[in-house]
């Protein structure tokens, strides 16, 4: 079972909201100092489910990505959680492209990387969150896709895949080759082993340009975007909490109650 | 490219789905503003046809309606094929979805396909100069941004359930109804449904909830939301729960309130042990009145609460649940 995981590198999104900060005049999210980059959530839950499918089933695992030249510090990290071979997509003509220029740069990518019979990516990035990627990538390579899995199971070629809905779950069953997208149901990532740390560190990390890829460089990039940024800025909270305190946290609590009664609230 | 306005209209059980009125209503607006007509797709097994004088009395123009077996609960590829036909027919400016679990399988794909814009999750819509402007929180919410359609093809949002009005209810309105011109494409599928599964949460759900009362990492373990139930059952509340508590294993997803869990909107919703980061702000933050228990007085939920209590909800639950108790008796 030959598996490619998509992932993104992003900034940590679970830095404290005071250290989030925004460059209104540039449109632009300023990286906070001291934190390093991380994967994005469910493209981590994406790399250790296709680690897991092939613990299980055999085969390769090769993890992808488009960015800069820090993006190595993820794949390393895929690496060293057991995927087998990396990738770095970084030209500049691949700057700024939205999820479908991405899409497109992968999908060039898969091509050349040659067969495989599952794709697997995060749902939903934990930055810009279009949620548009993989979905993207399945249709500009005529692949099914099922998404927002939660649970997936091999039958010979074909999978059966648990979508995790509002309010249950629904069964679908597709054959491969196919692309799958994943959130924080499926599994929790595991931690690299100090020995998959130094073996990542060994590993070679290809990168590739534009040049290795066959790919229409009109179709990606800010020119290609079909939507433009107009305004960037962080929401205001007024932050008037009345705060209920009595002698006692109990006594306190039935203040609380008697205040809701009045407000009409209950 | 005509001036109408799509909108893919959804089911609950053999009802239409709430995001099908929100739909609506934002579809009629956008639809007025191009000059166009409101024109709803929904596909279904036999019988889904009844539906569409409930879209019309919502103010949609014409329903496309596909009844199909195929369309008997959701497979991207059947749905894809079909809604890929409308648009092709009616050629809309404007194509929108709800952020439901079949909107956003479907929208991405359709937009690739037909290199539109493609906005996701948005809480707002507009037009400017004719192009499609939409206001989408990101970062889960850490920051906002305002985006517009630069194509000269069709464009596609997807809308944030509960962020808009519902549509006001017209009745005797009239309106047309088409069946859905579309043919399988030859060849073997390669998926097929097998079944949906409801996980019954028992009681009131989510997102119907009036009172909600949510449990975080602040709880400490699963076992410990036996306080939360005992006071949701007094208040006849839903009781929900953030991320954390969720990845933690201590309760199922179906409970998670946030981007990527339920968006709610009750008339209070108590918060036990949350932080309030603000991923889960932004399934919590359409509530009403926001009611946090917190040890740390410094954690953000007390920015959006209405009411706080600093300090152990192990003291304070058991104590609010009686005076509700007592209070709700009278």
């Amino acid at each position: 079972m030959n598996i490619i995981v998509c992932i993104k590198q992003v900034q940590d999104p679970d830095i404290p909201p005071r250290d989030f900060k925004v460059d209104e005049e540039k449109m632009q999210i300023l990286p906070p100092a001291n934190v390093s980059p991380v994967i994005s959530t469910f493209d981590e839950n994406a790399v250790e489910e296709a680690i897991a499918l092939k613990e299980e089933h055999g085969g390769k695992v090769t993890v992808i990505t488009v960015g800069s030249e820090d993006c190595k510090d993820s794949l390393k990290k895929c690496l060293a959680m057991g995927c087998d071979d990396a990738i770095l997509l970084n030209d500049s003509c691949f700057e700024n492209s939205d999820a479908f220029g991405i899409a497109r740069i992968l999908a060039a990518t898969i091509k050349k990387v040659g067969e495989f019979d599952i794709i697997l990516c995060g749902r939903l990035s934990s930055d810009w969150g279009f949620g548009t990627t993989g979905l993207a990538l399945a249709e500009a390579l005529g692949l099914p896709s099922v998404g927002q899995l939660q649970k997936i199971t091999v039958e010979g070629t074909e999978l059966v895949c648990e979508r995790a809905l509002e309010d249950g779950v629904e069964v679908v069953k597709v054959k491969t080759p196919c692309l799958l997208t994943v959130s924080n149901e499926i599994n929790t990532p595991r931690l690299p082993s100090v020995k998959g740390i130094l073996m990542a560190s060994r590993k070679q990390l290809p990168i590739w340009k534009i040049t290795d890829i066959d790919i229409d460089e009109s179709k990606i990039g800010n020119s290609a975007n079909t939507l433009e940024l107009t305004k960037l800025y962080k929401p205001v909270f007024t932050g008037n909490c009345e705060f209920i305190e009595d002698e006692s946290l109990e006594e306190a609590a039935k203040k609380l109650a008697m205040r809701l009664r009045e407000d009409k609230i209950i | 490219m005509s001036k109408d306005v799509l909108i893919l209209a959804e089911t609950t059980g053999d009802k239409l789905a709430l995001v099908s009125s929100e739909l609506s209503g934002i579809g009629r607006k956008l639809a007025d503003d191009l000059g166009g007509d409101l024109v709803a797709i929904i596909l279904g097994p036999e019988g889904t046809k009844e539906l569409s004088k409930g879209l019309i009395s919502l103010g949609v123009d014409k329903v496309v309606v596909g009844e199909l077996d195929i369309f008997d609960g959701y497979t991207n590829s059947f749905y894809l094929q079909g809604i890929d036909a409308a648009v092709n027919e009616f050629s809309p400016h404007t194509f929108l979805v709800a952020n439901t679990s079949i909107g956003r399988d479907i929208a991405p794909r359709i937009a690739f396909r037909h290199d539109a814009s493609y906005a996701h999750d948005c809480t707002e819509l507009s037009y400017e100069d004719g192009k499609l402007c939409a206001v989408r929180p990101i970062w889960g919410g850490s920051a906002i941004s305002h985006v517009k359609s630069k194509t000269e093809n069709l464009s596609i949002a997807s809308l944030r359930a509960k962020a808009l009005p519902m549509a006001d209810i017209i009745e005797g309105r009239e309106g047309d109804l088409v069946e859905l011109n579309f043919s399988m494409e030859s060849g073997e599928t390669q998926m097929s449904f097998l079944e949906a599964k409801k996980v019954q949460s028992e009681g009131v759900r989510l997102e119907d909830a009036e009172i909600v009362v949510s449990g975080g990492r602040g709880l400490g373990g699963a076992e410990n939301f036996s306080h939360l139930e005992e006071l949701g059952k007094v208040l006849k509340a839903a009781v929900g729960a953030s991320r954390a508590a969720v990845d933690a294993g201590w309760v199922p997803t179906q409970m998670q309130v946030g981007q990527t869990g339920k968006i709610v909107s009750p008339n209070l919703y108590i918060a036990v042990g949350i932080s309030g980061a603000m991923q889960h702000m932004v399934g919590a933050g359409p509530s009403k009145n926001i009611v946090a228990i917190n040890t740390d007085a410094d954690a953000p939920i007390f920015q959006r609460a209405r009411y706080g209590i600093v300090g152990d909800y192990k003291k304070i639950i058991p104590a609010l649940t009686e005076k509700f108790e007592e209070l709700l008796q009278n």
